[in-house]
């Protein structure tokens, strides 16, 4: 992998960082930022990993959509003010859950360290993604190709979304209208 | 050696994984939790990536693609609930969520 060491390892360290900030923070305001930063490192490992497109989409759709939303909810809510009454969690449950997680990390880094490199290669490499105009143009023309069908399924479930987080959004609004005229 | 190796990485996404894991079993505040599942599916993403580019496949990336699509539905209709929550119960505490025992 043409992934160099350097870039990788400070972007990692800042991505470790800013993960466990979001977890740490006391004000989820504070969260929602370093979860930006979070997004911000995971993109320039994507591009080192040459997914140009997908470091492009992690920027525009995570830090620049998500986490609008996300801070625009916080704005909207207050929610600042009353997260510092809000308790810390039971300390046996705190101890448990890091456990498993610790338990599940090493699963995990045991599986990858041990899983064997694999014998079958697709015709995607670096130099034949070159020739073909670049990772953009690739994984697009992939998309309107060979995956159109999920791609359009995409667009009924964004429409079902939309629909839904109205829906949810009117029938609050009614019932308080119904709540305050009585 | 002048390689990161592709283990390195996945055990990386796997360490941001667990984070967001733990962030979940341990907050209270729904929009931290929320915000955690962001994070496990970041990292899912980049292991995604990874073996994008081990692979030389393109399947990897187009479910990127789509992850980070879901993604957006999913957090939209999950803050138009803690809202809807917030309405409710003044309060975006999980341990408020209570109304089926009373």
């Amino acid at each position: 992998m043409e992934l160099s060491p350097v870039f990788f390892y400070v972007f990692g360290a800042l991505a470790i960082a800013c993960a466990l900030m979001v977890v740490l923070a006391k004000s989820p305001v504070t969260s929602a930022f370093s979860l930006i930063l979070v997004f911000f490192a995971f993109a320039a490992i994507y591009a080192m990993l040459g997914a140009h497109l997908i470091a492009a989409l992690q920027i525009i759709v995570y830090a620049g959509a998500i986490m609008v939303l996300f801070v625009f909810v916080i704005m909207l809510l207050d929610v600042t003010r009353d997260t510092g009454e809000a308790g810390k969690p039971h300390p046996i449950l705190m101890a448990l859950s890091v456990l498993a997680a610790m338990s599940l990390l090493a699963v995990f880094v045991w599986a990858f360290k041990n899983t064997g490199t694999p014998a079958i290669l697709g015709p995607f490499t670096t130099e034949a993604i070159t020739a073909a105009g670049g990772n953009t143009q690739v994984v697009s023309e992939l998309m309107f190709s060979e995956y159109i069908l999920p791609f359009e399924l995409t667009s009924v479930l964004l429409l079902g979304a939309i629909i839904g987080t109205v829906a949810i959004a009117k029938r609050q609004m009614s019932a308080a209208r119904k709540g305050g005229g009585k | 050696m002048n390689q990161v190796e592709p283990w390195v990485v996945l055990s990386f996404s796997s360490i941001i994984f667990m984070i967001g894991f733990t962030g979940i079993l341990i907050r209270k505040n729904i929009l931290v939790i929320l915000m955690c599942i962001e994070l496990m599916l970041n990292a899912v993403n980049l292991t995604f990536v990874t073996y994008s580019t081990l692979l030389q496949d393109m399947a990897g990336q187009m479910s990127v693609f789509f992850i980070i699509t879901v993604a957006a539905a999913e957090s939209a209709v999950g803050l138009a609930l803690v809202i809807a929550m917030f309405r409710t119960l003044r309060s975006v505490s999980t341990e408020e969520i209570q109304l089926l025992r009373e």
